[in-house]
């Protein structure tokens, strides 16, 4: 076998070496790398720093990966020298590789301007992951930061900082943001978007110093102004490692020289990704790296025809909240017609440059919906005169079939990673894939910048044939993010209290729909050990009570599955006359509402009843209603009454995303019905029918059924795991059956009743910690969170008539 | 702001600066009355009080106190009761959302008010504004 040495495990280098890996054993393979980490996605780091992904999940090969391919990895290797000559590759520590092919997949290092003070502590550049890693334990709350360049990089490194709590300003040396990418007044419409988010940008000015004394303190900029600072980030461009090319005498102009097929001027050595320049272009972007990888590893496999022409680069922003996508051209100029369409008030801006009749260029800033339409006419070259007068209408087709059936097979859905339509449909076809996730897992499409997961998720749909649905929308406008998103970023950075999740995420303001629904997912995150903050909760949850329409509050003890007792009643009685209530009534889940009581009066109430909160005026467990069953019913086939009690016992003083209503019956007459209920379970002759998501509310919908068990324990035990499973996937405010018909019963029965048993014992163990914790809320009139919980504040002093 | 609402007591400051002390620039006495201590009201959270025939929502902003009626424009809902959300409150019942700075509803849009009354803080203490007292 032929020795083959790769210098640079990165993106582009390890591509090249799996996809040679398709073509048959070959080569013996070293990898040499001066980073301490397996491959990873250097695209995903700005995710990273936004606390969107966790820095181990974006490894693309582990380390068993190389050792699976017999690859010789040698990790924290810096290659310092190469003998031409001799074919050895030198490291840093002295060891030495001989090669008979050498790849070069050094990609590019950051550009350090000319400023003083870059050696003070705090000033960073984002490249690796030992950077990010650096950035993210600078930053936090009141840190003032100051990325010096406007372009992707810094844009998306502003962003990151300013998730974290920074306070973030953008200084951009030309006059508008992202000027490689877009033109002046696509860069003046997302100048506005960022600075919407909060972050300051100060286009036009060029920065001379960092000054500190150790330490960062500010930026100085060549009119003599300061910015104070205490953290800077150089993203002021990259430049090509090509030293140890230059030093060996390839020809190497901006980058290592090479030709269609990556040869550089020594037959025995190739480059590949960052590092190389083809045709006079260095590529900056994973899409055409890959391109050149897969190219390379075909020549080297023997396939002596394979050609790289070149690419069109497209470029996205990957700021949540901005949307910014550039392909092609930029600037008008001869020959070339504009089209173009601007809404300032809604801040959208489109810009299509055509030569010949065909796409020469695109820039999309705030609505980049139709960019693949437009990547796929650019990269086709396709010619457009016939739809001359409809390139930006209409929207493309309403039927989200249309567009998906309409690419070829052949056409790249995801760029960044190289995966085609026809990619996408195999795996589908090939293996079981039902959601996005899966496909991501498989294909690694929709992996790198994200951008394709719409058109991935439109062709699971077509394809698919359990097709389930993500469904995201960001909980409210004050924080632009999912339900799902914030559950892994309460859990990922450690947030315990609402506030910290705001001051982080939503400038620290919050609203009356993300604050309870915060409220709640700090809670089941931390299952109970998270820092309450009442002001972030409904008053009915400050207060355990329901607020009526007049400011006076009702109260519903529990009365566990509507059994009680005259002694009971005859308390319930005589609180009621005691503090006037205004109307006791029964109510229709077989319990007795006080009604019209005032807010002081409520701990005086709960004590004088000695009951536990009923928590009729919380998202939580509700109640289980019961018929009398075997007891006395003369068609009861199993002990309701006895099975309901217990049912809530176990769940009872537990929050959930919406209310919780249950029932259990004897038989399937359903006296209580339990076929409209969250969670029912219904007696049979030899078991118990457990069922979830009813309704009888706005809409009528029939229990599904979960699962037929033959003992009231297992009954119970299913009841249970559905339960905490709604708790820990649903949205806050998505009943049960919402949440049932977003998943699909198909699915819960699989992750709760026929889960495996260690994932079914850690749902029900997260449940018993958070009921161990949780406490009967009518106990805060012996222990109020606040002295003036309850009561009106009385006036120090009575005003003047 | 234009009209008031509710008009019953529609008090003569609103909308006016917080912390006056420019009781010059008004020609009627201003009335300071000292009303509980800082620690009554948790942060970010609102208490009502009752002060002569008003009812006054006083919130805890964390840096300063804002003190409105405790009347929702819309049908008298208790504002004390609301969730703050930056310098607004949304009223319990209907989410009416109404600015403590200004008493102006900001949410849905129509033009309603509620009274505001000047705060300021003196040694722990929050003391309200009451201007003269309306015609109860
Ligand atoms: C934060 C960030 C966000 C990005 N976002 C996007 C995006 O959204 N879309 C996009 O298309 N692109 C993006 N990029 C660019 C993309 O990551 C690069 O184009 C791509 O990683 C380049 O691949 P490469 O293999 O050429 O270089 P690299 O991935 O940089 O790999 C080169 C490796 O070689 C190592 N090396 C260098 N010299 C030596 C030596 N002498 N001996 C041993 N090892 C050596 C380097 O340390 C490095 O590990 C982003 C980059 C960053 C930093
Ligand atoms: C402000 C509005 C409302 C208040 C204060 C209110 C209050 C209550 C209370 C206190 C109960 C008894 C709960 C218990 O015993 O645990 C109840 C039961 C019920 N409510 Fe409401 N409710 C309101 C609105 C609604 C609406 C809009 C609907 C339907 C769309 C609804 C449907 C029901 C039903 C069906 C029950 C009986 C549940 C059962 O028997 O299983 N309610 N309500
Ligand atoms: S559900 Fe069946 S067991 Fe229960 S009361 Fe009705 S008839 Fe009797
Ligand atoms: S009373 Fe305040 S919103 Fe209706």
């Amino acid at each position: 076998m032929e020795r083959l040495v790769v210098i640079g495990n990165g993106m582009a280098g390890v591509a090249c070496v799996e996809q040679l890996l398709k073509h048959g054993p070959k080569f013996s393979i070293s990898i040499l790398g001066d980073e301490t980490h397996p491959n990873y996605n250097r695209v995903l780091l700005s995710s990273v720093l936004a606390g969107q992904k966790d820095a181990d999940e974006i490894t693309l090969n582990p380390v068993a990966w190389y050792a699976g391919h017999d690859i010789d990895l040698r990790l924290g290797a810096r290659a310092t020298q190469l003998d031409r000559a001799a074919r050895t590759v030198t490291c840093e520590d002295g060891r030495r590789l001989e090669y008979e092919r050498l790849i070069l997949a050094t990609g590019s290092a950051p550009v350090l301007p000319p400023l003083t003070g870059l050696n003070l502590q705090g000033v960073f550049v984002f490249r690796t992951l030992d950077d990010t890693r650096a950035l993210i334990a600078a930053a936090g709350a009141g840190v003032r930061a100051v990325v010096i360049g406007g372009g992707l990089l810094g844009l998306e490194a502003a962003r990151g900082l300013q998730l974290r709590g920074c306070d973030v300003t953008v200084v951009h040396l030309p006059d508008t943001l992202m000027n490689l990418q877009l033109d002046a007044v696509g860069g003046r419409y997302l100048q506005r978007h960022i600075e919407r988010l909060g972050v300051r940008v100060c286009v036009n000015r060029c920065a001379r110093a960092v000054l500190g004394d150790g330490a960062v303190e500010g930026v100085e900029f060549a009119d003599g102004s300061t910015l104070p600072a205490n953290l800077v980030v150089i993203a002021a461009g990259v430049r090509p490692n090509v030293v140890l090319a230059r030093e060996a005498g390839l020809e190497v102009r901006r980058g290592v020289v090479v030709d269609d097929q990556l040869g550089t001027s020594d037959p025995a050595i190739y480059a590949v990704g960052e590092c190389a320049e083809h045709r006079g272009v260095v590529h900056g972007l994973v899409a055409p790296l890959l391109e050149q990888a897969k190219v390379l590893a075909a020549v080297l496999a023997g396939h002596r025809d394979e050609r790289y022409r070149g690419s069109i680069p497209a470029a996205q922003l990957k700021v949540m909240g901005v949307e910014v996508f550039s392909a092609g051209e930029i600037n008008e100029g001869d020959g070339l017609d504009c089209v173009r369409y601007e809404d300032a008030g809604l801040g959208v801006y489109k810009k299509l440059l055509l030569r010949d009749g065909k796409l020469a260029g695109v820039a999309l800033v705030g609505d980049t919906a139709d960019s693949q339409r437009y990547a796929a006419w650019l990269r086709g070259g396709a010619d457009l005169t016939a739809r001359r007068s409809s390139l930006l209408f209409p929207a493309p087709a309403p039927d989200g079939g249309l567009d998906v059936a309409q690419l070829p097979a052949a056409e790249v859905v995801c760029g960044c990673l190289g995966v085609t339509k026809g990619d996408l449909i195999a795996a589908i076809h090939a293996g079981g894939i039902n959601t996005l996730a899966q496909l991501k897992d498989r294909t690694r499409a929709a992996t790198g910048c994200g951008s394709c997961a719409g058109v991935c998720e439109r062709l699971l749909r077509a394809v698919a044939p359990d097709f389930v649905e993500a469904g995201p929308s960001p909980i409210c406008a004050c924080l632009p993010f999912t339900q799902e998103q914030l559950r892994e970023m309460i859990r990922s950075q450690q947030l315990t209290s609402v506030q910290e999740v705001l001051e982080i995420y939503g400038q620290g303001e919050g609203c009356e729909v993300c604050k309870p629904a915060l409220s709640y997912l700090v809670d089941l995150v931390w299952c109970g050990e998270h820092e309450e903050d009442r002001s972030a909760r409904y008053i009915n949850d400050r207060v355990h009570a329901n607020i009526q329409r007049d400011g006076t509050f009702s109260v519903v003890p529990r009365i566990r599955g509507g059994v009680t007792s005259p002694a009971e009643l005859r308390r319930i009685a005589d609180v009621a006359e005691k503090y006037r209530v205004r109307m006791v009534k029964i109510t229709g889940s077989q319990r007795i509402d006080l009604l019209g009581v005032a807010k002081e009066d409520l701990p005086k109430i709960w004590a004088d009843l000695g009951m536990p909160s009923g928590q009729a005026y919380t998202k939580g467990v509700r109640m289980v209603k019961t018929c009398v069953g075997t007891d006395f019913c003369r068609f009861g086939t199993q002990d309701s009454t006895r099975a309901g009690i217990e049912l809530e016992r176990r769940l009872e003083n537990l929050y959930t995303p919406h209310k919780v209503k249950m029932a259990a019956v004897g038989c399937p007459r359903n006296c209580a019905e339990a076929t409209v209920k969250d969670i029912g379970l219904i007696g049979q002759e030899g078991g118990w029918q457990v069922v979830v998501g009813g309704a009888a509310g706005k809409t009528v919908r029939k229990a599904d059924l979960l699962v037929t068990v033959a003992t009231t324990e297992e009954a119970l035990s299913a009841a249970e795991l559905f339960f905490q499973y709604y708790r820990e996937n649903a949205n806050y405010l998505e009943r049960a059956y919402d949440f049932i018909e977003r998943v699909g019963i198909e699915k819960v029965r699989k992750q709760t009743v026929y889960a495996p048993a260690p994932a079914r014992a850690a749902l029900l163990e997260r449940l018993r910690k958070a009921k161990a914790l949780a406490k009967d809320a009518w106990l805060e009139r012996e222990d109020p969170v606040h002295a003036a919980q309850f009561v009106q504040i009385q006036a120090m002093e009575v005003p003047q008539p | 702001m234009t009209p008031t609402f509710p008009a019953r007591g529609a008090a003569p400051h609103a909308g006016k600066v917080r912390r006056s002390f420019a009781a010059a620039a008004n020609a009627e006495p201003e009335t300071w009355v000292r009303v509980t201590g800082v620690e009554a009201i948790p942060l970010r959270q609102g208490r009502s009080v009752r002060l002569g025939a008003r009812e006054i929502a006083i919130f805890n902003l964390g840096d300063r106190f804002l003190a409105v009626d405790n009347r929702c424009p819309h049908q008298g809902g208790p504002l004390a009761d609301g969730i703050v959300a930056g310098g607004t409150v949304v009223c319990p019942l209907h989410s009416w959302k109404v600015c403590l700075e200004s008493g102006a509803v900001r949410k849905p849009d129509v033009t309603a008010c509620v009274p505001t009354y000047p705060t300021r803080v003196e040694d722990g203490v929050v003391l309200v504004c009451l201007g003269a007292a309306p015609a109860a």
